[in-house]
C-alpha cells in the first residue's frame, strides 16, 4: 500500500517499553519532559482520579501517568485492604511513535516528519496550526498549544537523540519503567518480560503496541499493561485511519465525478436524451 | 541537505510522500542539545530529599540551562524522582524572589530594602536583643547565654553554613538554635544510637540488593524516596520479598509483596509481638545474640518492669514526670555516668537525664562504667533474655490484632518472611522513616525495631540493617554539624548549667572510660580550638566557659512557648517553614507574632513570612495587621546551584555540591549571610571590654573570600570542620585528635573529609569504574564506612557467617580485619583480643565486640540508659487517641512532654468521657509531587500541577457513615483547629477491624499552606504539641479527629466552631495531660 | 531462586530492578471475587483529544467550499447551455463563498501567517494538502470566471477559466469529505463510504437553492433540478451512512441539526421544482431553504463527529468488537 513508512522502520529505530509493573507513579518522567521541552504547566485543577490530575496527553503534557484504583489482584500480591481484592495500577503514557503515523500522514504542511531514529516529530517552526493531526491521532496524544497556536507532542526527545543521549523521561525513572533503546531489542527484551510476569501470576498482563500486524503497524512506544488498554485511556485497537484513505479518495473521485454528471444532466435535460445524469 | 523548497525535494529525492527527510525545516535541521552546547557541566546534589542523588548541572552563558541526574552516581544512578527532576524550574523559575524585602512594625506590606542596610539592621537587632536579654546566671548557676534569640532551620543548607551558624550563634549565647533534625528524626538519634551506638541508619542505600526480605514499616518509601526506591526494586529482582506495613496502601504497597494496613501509633504492639514470636519459637540467632548483644547481661534487682507497673517502670517520679534510670543499670556496674545530673557538691548522682541527651548518642552510644554481670547461658533471670521475655510475653499475636487492627493471617505471614529470612544465610532489613519517630514514644519505636533486628542477627550484615531514611538532603548533617539546642559538632552533648561548671567536670561527667567515647576529651578540646583559636589555652579550660549553658529543654517547641511568654524576641529562620510545617501551626505564628523582630531567609516567600499579613489568624479576626509589632525582614537566599558545600545524605555520605552561577539580586548563600553577619556584629563590638562579648571577639572568623560578592570559601570551612594538626596540616581522621589543645577540629567524626588536602566529599569515581561499596564516592562518616558495625558480619571468631553474606572478615595471615567495606573496628584487633580488667577506652572492647560506641560493645536489646521513658519498648497510646490502652492502666507514654496552653488543647482518649467527640485516627505523611511544608513545590509549577489541592484520604465505609462525597469538601476539626479538604474516597485508606470495632483513619498530606501556586490549609492546624520526652519531636502521625462534609466556616465564626467542638468533648485545660 | 548474595562482579548477569516482579512472593488470601465493573475508559474521559476545529470555522468551511465548488460547476453548465444569468449567479456566489471559506479555514489556523506553509509539501496521504493543491488550482480560476464575468473583460479567458473551475468545482466540493473522515473521529471515519456523496449531494443542493435564489426564473431549471438531486442524494447517503455505522450512528441520530438539515433540503427542492418554477418569491424561499438546509447538513456532521469523538464509548466498544470478531474467526481456523 503506498502509505507505508518510507524509511523501512527495522535499521537503527529507536523506541520506548513502558513497563508499567515496576512503575511507582511518581510522575518523574512528567516533569523532566516538562523541564526538557519547557512545556507549559497544564492546569492546576484537582480531579480527584485517584493521584492524577494531569487527566491525559495533549499538548501541555507529553508523558502522562494514569492512577487506576481497582478491587482485583496483582498476582499473588496480598493488599491487605479489608475483604476484598485491591490493586493501584499506575502507567506512564506516551506518544506511541507509530509505525503508520496518522498523525504524520494528514499533516499538510510536511511539520510532523519521520526522523531518521524512526520516530515522529513536529517542527514547531513549519506547523501552521491547523489542528488536523489533532483528531487523526487514534491516541489522543497530539494537541494544539493555546499559547503558541500550533501541535505539540513528544519528540522523543529529537534533539537529544542527536546528541547521543537517552530521551529526559527514560533518564530520570527511578525504577526504569520506561525503558529506551533499540527497538528490536525493547520487544525482545518485552517478549521475555511477559512470560516473567505471567508467571508470577499476573495473568491478566499483556503487551500493548508491540504487534507489527496492528492497526497502525506497531507503536515505537509499547507498554506492559497489566490490564484492558481502555482501562488505561487507550484504545484496545487502534488503526490508523489512513489505512482507509486509498479507499476514502476512490469514494471521493466517484462522488465527483457524480456531481459533474448530475450537474451537467441537469442543464442538459431539455438536450440531447441520454444525458439524464446520474441517479 | 539543502533547505530549498520541500516540494523539490520530495520530487526529487527518495521521499516521496513527504513524509521524511523531504519536509525537515533548516530550523530542525540544526536543532541540538542544549546539553551538548552548554559552556560547563557543574556537579552537584539534588536539594531536595536526603536520598542525595548526584545532579549534573549545565550552564551556558553564565545560565543555569539544564539539570538532569548524574549518570556516576552510585546512588542513584543517573536517575531523579519529579522534584529532583524539577530542580531547573525551582532554581531559575522567575517567581523565585531575589529582592531583600522590610516590614517595619506594624506596617501594612513589604518595603523593598538595601541589602547591605538590611544586614546592618540585623546585626543591630541582634546585639540590642542580646544585651536585653542576657543572662549570666539563672538559680545562681553560671548560663552566660541568652533566650531573647532563636534560630531555626537548617536541614536545606549545607554542612559549613550550619556549622557558621552554630558557631556564630553559640559564641553569641544563643542555645535556642534548631532545625528540622529536631522535628523529622531526632528520635532515629535516640533509637538507634542507644542501641547501637551511633544514631544513623546502620547500612546504606545500595545495599538493600542483597536483602532477602524487606519490611519497610513507618515509610512510604517510593513516594518520599522514590531514587532511593529503586534499590529495593534491585532486591526485589532477585528475589527478596517486600512487605510494607502501613495505615495506607500507598504507592510503595503498590509494589510490595504483602501491605499490612496498621493502625497508626500501634507500631510497637506489632513489632512486641513479632519479637515476642522469635522469643518464644527460638527463632533468634543464638550465637549472634549471646556474642554480641546484651543479652546476656544481668540487670539490678531492684528494676521492675512496666508489665509489673502497669506500664510503669521503676524509677518514675510522678510529680516531674520523669524517670530515675538508675535501676535499670546493669548489675555490677557503677552507677550511670550517662548524662547523670550531679547534685552540686555531694557528688551524689541520680538517674535523670537532662533533656535531649538521648541523642548524645548519635554519634557514639551511651557511656558505662564497670564491667556487667553476664549469664552465656541466657538463664539467668535477670538477665536481659529473660527480661526482654517477660516484657514482650503478653505482646501476642491476639494482642496485635485488638491494638494495630493487622489481622492475624498477615501478622503471621510478617513473621514467616522476616525470620525465614534471617540467619547466617539470609538477612532481612527494615526501612523507616517519619512514620515511625513522629509519636510521642517515636524513640520506642525505633528501639523496638532495633531490638528484633539484633535478635535476628541482622545488623552489621550486607543486606540486613536498619535503613533510616532521613527527610532533607542535608537533615543528617544538621544533626551531625548540629543546629541543634542540645549538642555539639559531632553529637558532644552541649553543657548544663548545673552539671557542668567546668570542662572536667564535662568530660568527667560525660566522657565514659569505655568504647570510643573515652576520646571525648581530644574531640571537645580540638572544637575549643577550632573554635577560639588562640585564646583557648589549658590554663582557660580552652575556652569551655564560653559555651552558653542549657537549664532544661530549648527545643523549638519550647521557643514556641518562650516567644508566647515574651521571653524570646527574635528569630532567625534559615530555611525552615514552621507556620506550615510544625505541629500546631496557629501556635507558631502567634509565637511570630509576640516578636520584636524575625528574619526569613528563603528562596520562596513562605507562609513563615508572610503570616501578619495574610495569615489564617488575620482572616479570624485573632490577629491585627496593624497591631503586630514584629519587624520582619525578608532575605532571599541562594539555591544549591547558586553556591559550593556539602549536603550529608540519609546515609551519612558527605557529598559536595559546586557553585554552578552567582546568585542573582540580593539572593545570597547562608554562609555568606552568617559569615558576614558575624563580620559586621564583630565589627560593631570591636573593642568592647563587656565579658559577654569575648566569646564573639575571640572567635577564629577569617574565612577567605572572592567574587563580586564577598562570597566565603566553603572549602576553607570544611578544612576547619575536618581540623588541623599542630602543623596546620589537614587531619586524616578523628583518631589523631588530642586533648592538649595542639589540634583542632569543628566536627571529629568529620575528621577525615579533608585528609591529605583534597575534598574528600567532592570525590566522584564513577559507579561504573568501583564494586558495590563504591568507596570512592564522596565520603562517609565515620571513616569511610558504609555499613556500620560490621565487624558483625563475621562470626565471633572472625569467619564470615556464610559466603553470601560476606563482608568484612578477619585475615588471620595478615592479622587484620579485611573485606569489601572498611571495616568498623580496629584493624588489628583479633578476634581472640579480651580486655585486660583494668582497660580503658576501646582496649576495654573485646575481640568480639561489634558494637565500638557501645560503652561494653554489644547491641543493647535492653538500653540501661540513654533512653529516658523506658529501657524497653512499651505499647503506650497516642496523645489524642480513640482507642483505650489495652496493654496498660497508663493510656499514654507517662514520660512524655505536653504543653498545656489556650492554643494547645488536648483531647479525651480512649474510654475518657468526651473521646468520642473527636473519634477518628488522623494521620499527616507526604506525597511524591510535593516537599515537606512546599516551599520548593507549591510555588513550582510542574511540581504544582501534579497535586494541585489539599484532600483528605477516606475509606468507602467512613465516607458513607459521614456523608462525604469524594471530590466535595469535608471539614476536619480537633480541639487546636479545623481545616477543609477535597474529599477522596478510596479503598487505599482502609478502615480496620479492632477489639472488636471499626476504626476509620484519616489521611492527611501536610504540604499545603496558604501560599504559592496551589494552596490549601494546613494539615498542622490540626495537631497538638505533646513530644517524645527522649528526643522532643513531636507527635504527627497519630492523632484523634472529627470530620463532617462541607467547608469550614470563615472568620470569627472558625474559632467559635473549634471551641463548640471543645466544649462538646468537655475539653479543659488539663485535659490529656496526666502522666 | 534469590539472588541476594554479596558479589563483586556488579555485570551485566547481576540483573537489575527491571525484572522486579511486585506481588510475586505474596501470598493472597482467597477472596470472593468482586464484579469486574465494564471500565469503556479511563475516568470516563475519551480516547481521543478533542478536534480543536471550531464548529463556525470548520463546518462553516465544508459548507462554504461545497457550496463554491459545485456552484462553478453548475456555473459551467449554465454557461455551456446559454444560461449567462445562472451562470453569473453561480460564478459569483462560488467566489464569495470560496472567499469565506478561505477565510474560515484561515481562522482556524492556530498560526494563519503560516498559510503558506500549506505549499512546502504535496502530501497525497493528507487530504488537506490534496485539498489545498486543489483550491490552488481552483482558486484562481474561479476567480477569474467571476471577475471576467462582471467585468466583461476578457471574455475567453473567462470561459476557459469557468470551464476550468467548473471542473476542478466537484472535486472542491468533495475532498472535504475525505478530509473530516480522515480522522481518528469515530462517526466521521467510519461513514467514509458515504460521507462523499453525501457532501457532494448537499453541495449540490446548496448550489442549486442559490441559483434558486439569485438567478431569474427562466434560467434556474438546472439549479431546481440539480437541488432536487442533490437534496435526493444527500438523503439516501445519510441513511445508508447510518445504517452502516450501527451503535455508532447514536450521534448522527440524535442530531437536531441533522434532521433540520435534511428536512429543510427536501422541503427547499421540492418546493422549487414545484412554486418554484412559477413564483419567484417562492425560488427565492426554496434556494434559502436549501442552502439554509446544507449549512445544517455540515453543522449537524460536524457536531455529531465531536460527539462521537468525545464519548470514549464510540472510540472502545466498535474496536473491541472488531477485536472480538478477529479473535473468533482465528479461533475458527
Ligand atoms: N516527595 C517527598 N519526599 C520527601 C519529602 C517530601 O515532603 N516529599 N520529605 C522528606 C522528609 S523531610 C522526610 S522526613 C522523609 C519522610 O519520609 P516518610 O516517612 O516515608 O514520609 P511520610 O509520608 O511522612 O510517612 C511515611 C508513612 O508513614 C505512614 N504512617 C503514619 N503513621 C504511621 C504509624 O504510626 N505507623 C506506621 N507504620 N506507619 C505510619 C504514613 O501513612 C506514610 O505512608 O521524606 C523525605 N522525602
Ligand atoms: N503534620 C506533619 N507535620 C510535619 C511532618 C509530617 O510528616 N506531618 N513532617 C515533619 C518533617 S519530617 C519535617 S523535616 C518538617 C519540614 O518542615 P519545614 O522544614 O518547615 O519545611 P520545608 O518546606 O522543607 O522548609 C524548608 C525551607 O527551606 C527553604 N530553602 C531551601 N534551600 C534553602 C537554602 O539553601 N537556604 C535557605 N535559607 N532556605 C532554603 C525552602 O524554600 C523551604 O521553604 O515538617 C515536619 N512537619
Ligand atoms: S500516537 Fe498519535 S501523535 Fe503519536 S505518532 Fe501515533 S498518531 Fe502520531
Ligand atoms: S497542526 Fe501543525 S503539525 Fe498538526 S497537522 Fe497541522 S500543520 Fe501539521
Ligand atoms: S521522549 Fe522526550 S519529549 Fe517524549 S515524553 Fe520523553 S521527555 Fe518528553
Ligand atoms: S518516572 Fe518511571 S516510575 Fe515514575 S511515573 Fe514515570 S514511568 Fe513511572
Ligand atoms: S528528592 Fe530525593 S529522591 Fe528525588 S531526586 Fe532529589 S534526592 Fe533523589
Ligand atoms: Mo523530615
Amino acid at each position: 500500500m503506498a502509505f507505508d513508512m518510507d524509511e523501512k522502520p527495522a535499521e537503527g529505530r529507536v523506541g520506548f517499553f513502558t513497563d508499567t509493573s515496576i512503575c511507582i507513579g511518581c510522575k518523574a518522567c512528567e516533569v523532566a519532559c516538562k523541564e526538557w521541552n519547557a512545556v507549559p504547566e497544564d492546569g492546576l485543577t484537582f480531579t480527584g482520579w485517584s493521584y492524577d490530575n494531569t487527566v491525559g496527553l495533549g499538548a501541555d503534557t507529553w508523558r502522562h501517568v494514569a492512577f487506576v484504583e481497582q478491587r482485583r489482584p496483582l498476582g499473588h500480591q496480598e493488599p491487605g485492604v479489608g475483604d476484598m481484592d485491591f490493586r493501584w495500577l499506575m502507567a506512564s503514557d506516551v506518544c506511541k511513535h507509530c509505525t503508520h503515523a496518522a498523525c504524520l500522514d494528514v499533516c499538510p504542511t510536511g511539520s510532523l516528519f519521520r526522523t531518521e531514529y524512526g520516530t515522529v516529530v513536529v517542527q514547531e517552526d513549519v506547523c501552521n496550526g491547523c489542528g488536523y493531526c489533532v483528531p487523526a491521532c487514534p491516541f489522543g496524544v497530539i494537541g494544539k498549544r493555546e499559547s503558541s497556536g500550533t501541535a505539540a507532542k513528544c519528540t522523543m526527545c529529537y534533539d537529544r537523540l542527536g546528541a547521543g543521549q537517552e530521551p529526559a523521561c527514560a533518564t530520570t525513572c527511578p525504577t526504569d519503567s520506561i525503558q529506551f533503546g533499540d527497538l528490536e531489542e525493547l520487544r525482545e527484551r518485552a517478549a521475555r518480560r511477559l512470560e516473567q510476569v505471567h508467571a508470577a501470576g499476573m495473568s491478566s498482563a499483556r503487551l500493548y503496541g508491540h504487534d507489527s500486524g496492528d492497526g497502525v503497524g506497531g507503536t515505537g512506544a509499547f507498554f506492559l499493561l497489566l490490564d484492558e488498554p481502555e482501562v488505561y485511556g487507550l484504545p484496545p485497537d487502534p488503526v490508523v485511519t489512513t489505512r482507509d484513505l486509498p479507499s476514502m479518495w476512490r469514494h471521493v473521485g466517484l462522488a465527483a465525478l457524480g456531481l459533474l454528471a448530475g450537474v451537467a444532466a441537469t442543464a442538459w435535460r431539455a438536450g440531447p436524451p441520454g444525458g439524464r445524469g446520474r441517479s | 541537505m539543502d533547505f530549498g523548497w520541500p516540494l523539490l525535494r520530495q520530487l526529487t529525492g527518495k521521499d516521496r510522500t513527504g513524509r521524511a527527510a523531504a519536509v525537515k525545516s533548516a530550523r530542525t535541521g540544526a536543532l541540538t542539545a542544549r546539553t551538548a552546547t552548554a559552556d560547563r557541566v557543574v556537579k552537584s546534589v539534588c536539594p531536595y530529599c536526603a536520598v542525595g542523588c548526584a545532579q549534573n548541572v549545565y550552564v551556558r552563558d553564565e545560565r543555569v540551562i539544564q539539570i538532569e541526574g548524574d549518570p556516576d552516581s552510585p546512588i542513584s544512578r543517573g536517575r531523579l524522582c519529579p522534584k529532583g527532576a524539577a530542580t531547573l524550574q525551582l532554581t531559575t523559575d522567575p517567581g523565585r524572589r531575589r529582592k531583600a524585602l522590610h516590614r517595619p512594625p506594624g506596617a501594612a506590606d513589604w518595603q523593598e530594602i538595601d541589602l547591605a542596610t538590611a544586614m546592618d539592621m540585623v546585626a543591630d537587632r541582634i546585639i540590642e536583643t542580646r544585651r536585653a536579654t542576657w543572662e549570666w546566671e539563672k538559680d545562681g548557676r553560671r548560663v552566660a547565654r541568652t533566650l531573647g534569640i532563636a534560630s531555626l532551620g537548617g536541614a536545606t543548607l549545607d554542612n559549613e553554613e550550619n556549622y557558621l551558624i552554630k558557631k556564630l550563634l553559640t559564641a553569641l549565647g544563643v542555645v535556642q538554635i534548631e532545625n528540622q533534625a529536631r522535628v523529622c528524626h531526632s528520635s532515629t538519634v535516640v533509637g538507634l544510637g542507644t542501641s547501637f551506638g551511633r544514631g544513623g541508619a546502620t547500612t546504606f542505600m545500595q545495599d538493600l540488593q542483597h536483602s532477602d526480605c524487606v519490611i519497610i514499616q513507618g515509610s512510604n518509601f517510593a513516594e518520599a524516596h522514590p531514587v532511593g526506591f529503586q534499590w529495593v526494586m534491585e532486591a526485589k529482582a532477585r528475589g527478596a520479598v517486600v512487605i510494607h506495613v502501613d495505615p495506607r496502601f500507598t504507592r510503595t504497597s503498590a509494589l510490595a509483596d504483602l501491605h499490612v494496613p496498621i493502625r497508626a501509633g500501634s507500631d510497637v504492639a506489632f513489632l512486641g509481638a513479632i519479637i515476642n514470636h522469635v522469643l518464644e519459637n527460638d527463632l533468634y540467632f543464638h550465637e549472634y545474640v549471646v556474642n554480641y548483644t546484651n543479652a546476656a547481661t544481668i540487670l539490678r534487682e531492684d528494676y521492675r518492669d512496666a508489665e509489673d507497673g502497669d506500664g510503669l517502670f521503676s524509677g518514675f517520679d510522678a510529680e516531674t514526670r520523669t524517670y530515675d534510670t538508675n535501676s535499670w543499670q546493669y548489675e555490677g556496674m557503677e552507677v550511670t555516668a550517662a548524662g547523670g545530673e550531679r547534685d552540686a557538691g555531694s557528688g551524689r548522682r541520680t538517674g535523670r537525664v537532662p533533656p535531649g541527651r538521648g541523642e548524645m548518642s548519635g554519634a557514639a552510644g551511651v557511656p558505662l562504667e564497670g564491667a556487667p554481670d553476664r549469664d552465656e547461658t541466657l538463664r539467668h533471670p535477670r538477665c536481659v533474655m529473660q527480661v526482654l521475655r517477660r516484657h514482650f510475653a503478653r505482646y501476642t499475636p491476639e494482642m496485635a490484632e485488638r491494638v494495630c487492627g493487622v489481622p492475624r493471617e498477615l501478622f503471621d505471614q510478617v513473621c514467616r518472611h522476616l525470620t525465614e529470612n534471617s540467619g547466617p544465610d539470609k538477612t532481612a532489613e527494615f526501612v523507616y522513616a517519619v512514620g515511625w519517630t513522629q509519636h510521642s514514644d517515636g524513640s520506642q519505636f525505633i528501639r523496638a525495631a532495633s531490638i528484633l533486628q539484633l535478635l535476628l542477627g541482622n545488623i552489621g550484615r550486607p543486606g540486613g540493617g536498619i535503613q533510616a531514611l532521613r527527610g532533607h538532603a542535608s537533615i543528617q548533617g544538621s544533626s551531625d554539624v548540629p543546629t541543634l539546642f542540645n549538642l555539639l559538632p559531632g553529637y558532644i552533648p552541649m553543657p548544663h548549667a548545673h552539671e557542668h561548671p567546668g570542662l572536667r567536670d564535662f568530660l568527667r561527667a560525660d566522657a565514659p572510660h569505655k568504647g570510643c567515647w573515652a576520646d571525648m576529651p581530644g574531640y571537645l578540646v580540638s572544637l575549643l580550638k577550632a573554635w577560639w583559636g588562640e585564646a583557648a589555652q589549658p590554663d582557660n579550660d580552652f575556652r569551655f566557659g564560653y559555651l552558653p549553658r542549657l537549664t532544661g529543654s530549648h527545643s523549638t517547641y519550647d521557643t514556641v512557648l518562650a516567644q508566647l511568654d515574651g521571653v524570646c524576641k527574635g528569630y532567625i529562620l534559615l530555611g525552615e517553614n514552621p507556620a506550615v510545617g510544625s505541629a500546631n501551626a496557629k501556635m507558631q505564628r502567634l509565637g511570630m507574632a509576640e516578636l520584636d523582630w524575625l528574619v526569613v531567609r528563603d528562596l520562596n516567600m513562605i507562609e513563615s513570612a508572610t503570616w501578619w499579613r495574610d495569615g489564617p489568624e488575620i482572616e479570624t479576626g485573632e490577629l491585627k495587621t496593624a497591631d503586630i509589632g514584629t519587624e520582619v525582614f525578608f532575605l532571599p537566599a541562594a539555591s544549591h546551584t547558586e553556591k559550593s558545600g556539602s549536603f550529608t545524605n540519609t546515609n551519612r555520605l558527605l557529598q559536595w555540591h559546586h557553585q554552578a552561577v552567582e546568585p542573582a539580586g540580593d539572593a545570597r548563600s547562608d554562609l555568606w549571610f552568617m559569615y558576614h553577619l558575624g563580620r559586621i556584629i564583630r565589627e560593631k563590638l570591636a573593642g568592647s571590654q563587656d565579658p559577654m562579648d569575648a566569646p564573639v571577639l575571640d572567635l577564629t572568623w577569617d574565612y577567605p573570600v572572592s567574587g563580586e560578592v564577598a562570597e566565603p570559601d566553603a572549602e576553607a570551612v570544611l578544612a576547619e570542620i575536618n581540623g588541623r594538626d599542630p602543623e596546620g596540616r589537614p587531619l586524616s581522621g578523628y583518631h589523631e585528635l588530642k586533648d592538649d589543645g595542639s589540634t583542632t577540629c569543628g566536627c571529629w567524626i568529620y575528621c577525615g573529609v579533608y585528609a591529605d588536602g583534597v575534598n574528600q566529599a567532592a570525590r566522584r569515581r564513577p559507579h561504573t569504574e568501583q564494586d558495590w561499596i563504591a568507596a570512592e564516592w564522596a565520603w562517609a562518616w565515620p571513616a569511610n564506612r558504609r555499613v556500620l558495625y560490621n565487624r558483625a558480619s563475621a562470626r565471633p571468631d572472625g569467619r564470615p557467617w556464610s559466603e553470601r553474606k560476606k563482608l568484612v572478615w578477619w585475615d588471620a595471615d595478615a592479622g587484620r580485619w579485611t573485606g569489601f567495606d572498611v571495616p568498623d573496628f580496629e584493624l588489628h584487633k583479633s578476634p581472640r583480643y579480651r580486655p585486660p580488667p583494668a582497660a580503658q577506652g576501646v582496649e576495654a572492647l573485646s575481640g568480639i565486640d561489634p558494637f565500638i560506641m557501645q560503652a561494653d560493645g554489644k547491641g543493647w536489646l535492653f538500653a540501661p540508659a540513654g533512653v529516658v521513658d523506658g529501657p524497653l519498648p512499651t505499647h503506650y497510646e497516642p496523645q489524642d487517641s480513640p482507642v483505650a490502652n489495652p496493654l496498660y492502666g497508663h493510656q499514654r507514654n507517662p514520660a512524655r512532654k505536653v504543653y498545656p496552653h489556650e492554643a494547645n488543647r488536648y483531647h479525651p482518649s480512649g474510654a475518657e468521657p468526651g473521646a468520642s467527640v473527636y473519634p477518628y485516627v488522623v494521620t499527616t505523611y507526604r506525597l511524591t509531587e510535593h516537599f515537606t511544608a512546599g516551599g520548593m513545590s507549591r510555588h513550582t509549577p510542574y511540581l504544582a500541577e501534579l497535586q494541585p489541592e489539599m484532600f483528605c484520604e477516606v475509606s468507602p465505609e467512613l465516607a458513607a457513615e459521614r456523608g462525604l462525597v469524594h471530590g466535595d469538601w469535608a471539614t476536619i476539626v480537633t480541639a487546636r483547629n479545623a481545616i477543609e479538604a477535597r474529599v477522596m474516597v478510596t479503598d487505599r485508606m482502609p478502615s480496620l477491624r479492632l477489639d472488636g470495632r471499626v476504626l476509620h483513619q484519616i489521611g492527611l498530606p501536610f504540604h499545603f499552606g496558604p501560599n504559592g501556586l496551589v494552596r490549601g490549609d494546613a494539615a498542622n492546624e490540626l495537631a497538638s504539641i505533646s513530644l517524645d520526652p527522649n528526643s522532643h519531636i513531636q507527635e504527627v502521625k497519630a492523632l484523634s479527629a472529627d470530620i463532617r462534609p462541607g467547608r469550614r466556616p470563615r472568620g470569627p465564626a472558625l474559632p467559635e466552631f473549634v471551641r463548640a467542638y471543645q466544649q462538646r468533648a468537655g475539653v479543659t485545660g488539663t485535659t490529656g495531660t496526666e502522666a | 531462586m534469590s539472588q541476594t548474595d554479596v558479589r563483586l562482579d556488579g555485570s551485566a548477569e547481576v540483573r537489575t530492578e527491571r525484572e522486579a516482579t511486585p506481588g510475586s512472593a505474596g501470598h493472597r488470601r482467597e477472596r470472593p471475587a468482586a464484579p469486574r465493573p465494564s471500565a469503556d475508559s479511563y475516568y470516563g474521559r475519551p480516547v481521543l483529544n478533542e478536534p480543536t476545529w471550531q464548529a463556525a470555522d470548520i463546518a462553516g468551511y465544508l459548507f462554504l467550499g461545497g457550496l463554491a465548488g459545485a456552484s462553478s460547476t453548475l456555473a459551467a453548465a449554465a454557461e455551456l447551455t446559454g444560461r449567462p444569468h445562472l451562470a453569473r449567479v453561480a460564478k459569483v456566489g462560488a467566489l464569495g463563498a470560496l472567499g469565506g471559506s478561505l477565510y474560515a479555514l484561515i481562522h482556524d489556523l492556530g498560526r494563519p501567517d503560516r498559510f503558506v506553509n500549506m505549499l512546502r509539501v504535496f502530501k497525497v496521504t493528507s487530504p488537506m494538502s490534496v485539498g489545498t493543491w486543489i483550491l490552488t488550482a481552483y482558486g484562481p480560476q474561479a476567480g477569474c470566471a467571476a471577475a471576467a464575468d462582471v467585468s466583461g473583460l476578457a471574455p475567453r479567458l473567462g470561459r476557459a477559466a469557468t470551464l476550468g473551475a467548473g471542473l476542478a468545482g466537484p472535486a472542491v466540493a468533495t475532498y472535504t469529505a475525505a478530509l473530516i473522515c480522515d480522522t481518528a473521529v469515530p462517526a466521521w471515519h467510519e461513514g467514509f463510504r458515504e460521507m462523499p456523496f453525501l457532501f457532494a449531494g448537499s453541495a449540490t443542493a446548496a448550489a442549486g437553492g442559490l441559483g434558486m435564489l439569485a438567478a431569474p426564473l427562466a434560467e434556474a431549471g438546472p439549479a431546481r433540478r440539480a437541488a432536487l438531486l442533490g437534496a435526493a442524494v444527500e438523503c439516501v447517503a445519510a441513511t445508508r451512512m447510518e445504517r452502516r455505522l450501527g451503535p455508532l450512528a447514536e450521534p448522527l441520530k440524535r442530531s437536531s441539526l441533522l434532521r433540520v438539515g435534511e428536512a429543510l433540503s427536501l422541503l427547499g427542492a421540492l418546493a422549487g421544482i414545484t412554486a418554484g418554477r412559477r413564483s419567484r418569491i417562492a425560488a427565492m424561499a426554496a434556494g434559502a431553504a436549501l442552502l439554509a438546509g446544507s449549512a445544517c447538513t455540515r453543522f449537524g456532521i460536524f457536531r455529531a463527529g465531536m460527539e462521537s469523538a468525545n464519548d470514549p464509548k464510540y472510540t472502545v466498544q466498535p474496536q473491541r468488537r472488531r477485536l472480538a470478531k478477529a479473535q473468533a474467526e482465528a479461533d475458527l481456523t
